[in-house]
């Protein structure tokens, strides 16, 4: 099979693709991939809007007024944001299928680079954050019972959409970290936990003083303050925007860094 | 009986061209364990090189230190002249693996055109689909594809970037004979366009059917590395035993043929590619006696410079699949 004399390579005319190998194509294929697991789809849009109907709509809520609307729109905002990062951490989890699939490893033979990579599935995951955020509103909308300004409800869904990026690196995280069996288990707990301590399921002030001080450094604290504040009115504090950007950085970070680093065999 | 010799093979033309493969005391450790201890290789570009060796030679070790999959615990690699991961952001690389690496979820074309997406040059997906005889199962779901047609398509996926360097670790692993031919025989109608192919193999068939030159691997060394002639020749001839005391160990080593000797007390070991002629010196001008002379395959060439000198560790050895 000796070929004998061969034409030299020409390693000249090789470059490596521009933005880490980030392209439309593969966000497609990704966003295709995402809508055929059905059961994930419809999993993260009623869970929300079942809680939703159990919880926003009795007509102490819808009678009692609240920020620019009534209580109801505020657990609506609340549940929205609750679904939205469910659906996003979902997504962003299914890496750990990929992961033991031998998919992340066989990526680390072309030129796609883990940042690329990560900002790829997270931009998916937000396809899924969106259908759970549409859903709650499209459902508070036909009960009638949640009320604020046209501009909010626009206002407030968009911040609960593009919030929700933060657990899309959050699930994206525990993904490459946790075993492919449980991902997901261990993921609902947690968000149970970063629910109730950033006061999305239960006012804070309800709970002892220590559990508040901790509770404001925890992942959904910030984000749950800055999807309520264009509802509520009142001012901006920097300390919401700090704590959602820096667990942003925290949780992409540290896929990007996992996605790197995972090229074990399978 | 070893042939260290890491320089050897056909080298084409232009001593500007920078090697394929280039390891220099390649040393790597998984904590306490040594997987590969001191490797030096090196691979000019147009080269098809099997690394045979059984499991836990070291040979996908030193692959995935190739690919950049794993850093050198000592040592140092270059692909063409670079670092692996610039060789494979720049698409000059790519590798076929043996098991894993592909999603159950997409169709065989969704998943060359997703692979082709990442490269900056590419070839086009239906041609390439069509080389590795798949393009009648492009719409099909990868978890739906036999284990043989994903193998296809790993290989589809390896040929988009149109690499200078090919690497397959163990690609026909658990293939029937009729698929392994298959397999390779696309392998080799690719390779005649003069890119280098380095495969990892326990078939040693394979290794001499395919390669130019064949590296043995044993316990994280290279053993032997010659072309597949020489490992042949290596391999032919008979293996002369007889009981002798006081041997002249230079004496035998001057006999016809003779390319290994070994004395182990009264017991003398002659292989030679004139087993006749080694008989007839020792029964007529010495004192040899008990002679046995064994005829050794190029199995049994493969067991003895692989594997421990234990009887029980040739069992352990792939080549006995």
């Amino acid at each position: 099979m000796s070929t004998g004399s061969l034409a030299a390579p020409d390693l000249t005319t090789r470059r490596a693709p521009g933005l880490g190998g980030f392209n439309l194509t593969v966000l497609r294929l990704e966003i295709r991939r995402l809508l055929r697991n059905r059961r994930t789809v419809l999993f993260t849009m009623v869970l929300p809007v079942f809680f939703f109907l159990a919880f926003g709509l009795n007509s102490a809520y819808a009678n009692e007024p609240d920020g620019h609307g009534n209580v109801s729109a505020f657990v609506m905002i609340s549940l929205a944001l609750y679904g939205a990062v469910l659906a996003t951490t979902s997504g962003g989890a299914m890496v750990s299928i990929e992961r033991s699939a031998g998919w992340s490893r066989q990526l680390r033979l072309t030129p796609l680079s883990p940042a690329a990579y990560i900002v790829t599935k997270m931009l998916t995951a937000l396809v899924l954050g969106l259908s759970s955020m549409t859903a709650v509103y499209v459902v508070g909308g036909i009960t009638g019972k949640p009320t604020m300004p046209v501009y909010l409800w626009v206002i407030t869904a968009l911040c609960v959409w593009i919030g929700s990026l933060i657990f899309a690196a959050y699930g994206l995280f525990m993904g490459y970290l946790l075993p492919t069996e449980n991902v997901m288990q261990i993921l609902s707990f947690t968000l149970v936990l970063f629910a109730f301590a950033s006061g999305l399921f239960v006012p804070l002030n309800q709970f002892p003083k220590l559990f508040q001080q901790i509770a404001q450094y925890t992942p959904l604290y910030g984000l749950n303050q800055l999807v309520h504040a264009p509802f509520l009115g009142g001012s901006l504090h920097l300390a919401w925007v700090a704590n959602a950007v820096i667990w942003l950085a925290i949780f992409a970070g540290g896929a990007a860094w996992r996605m790197h680093k995972d090229t074990a065999r399978v | 009986m070893t042939n260290l010799d890491s320089g050897s093979g056909p080298r084409p033309g232009g001593a500007a061209q920078p090697l394929a493969i280039e390891l220099q005391g390649l040393h790597k450790s998984f904590g306490s364990v040594e997987a590969v201890k001191g490797i030096n290789l090196n691979v000019a570009a147009g080269e098809v090189v099997a690394f045979l060796g059984p499991n836990g030679a070291g040979k996908t070790t030193t692959i995935d230190v190739i690919l950049g999959l794993s850093q050198p615990t000592a040592g140092q690699v270059s692909v063409f002249g670079m670092q692996p991961r610039q060789a494979i952001s720049r698409g000059l690389v790519s590798a076929v693996m043996q098991t894993g690496g592909l999603l159950k979820d997409l169709t065989v074309e969704e998943t060359a055109r997703y692979t082709a997406s990442l490269f900056a040059h590419t070839r086009p997906v239906a041609e390439v689909l069509q080389r590795a005889g798949i393009s009648d199962i492009a719409d099909r779901r990868v978890g739906k594809c036999s284990g043989g047609e994903q193998q296809r398509l790993r290989f589809a996926m390896a040929l988009l970037s149109d690499p200078e360097l090919l690497i397959l670790d163990e690609p026909t692993t658990g293939m029937d004979v009729e698929g392994r031919r298959s397999f390779w025989g696309a392998i080799r109608h690719d390779t005649a366009e003069g890119r280098t192919v380095l495969f990892a193999t326990h078939y040693l068939e394979e290794a001499d059917a395919y390669a130019d030159r064949i590296i043995l691997l044993r316990h994280g060394l290279i053993v032997a590395d010659g072309t597949s002639s020489e490992v042949k020749a290596m391999a032919a001839g008979r293996t002369v035993r007889a009981t002798m005391t006081g041997a002249d160990e230079a004496t035998l080593r001057a006999l016809p043929g003779a390319d290994s000797v070994e004395v182990r007390g009264d017991t003398v070991l002659i292989h030679s590619n004139d087993s006749d002629a080694v008989a007839r010196y020792l029964l007529t001008s010495t004192r040899a006696r008990d002679l046995e002379i064994v005829a050794r395959g190029l199995e049994d060439a493969f067991i003895a410079l692989t594997s421990d000198d234990t009887d029980d560790n040739m069992t352990s050895t792939g080549a006995s699949r």
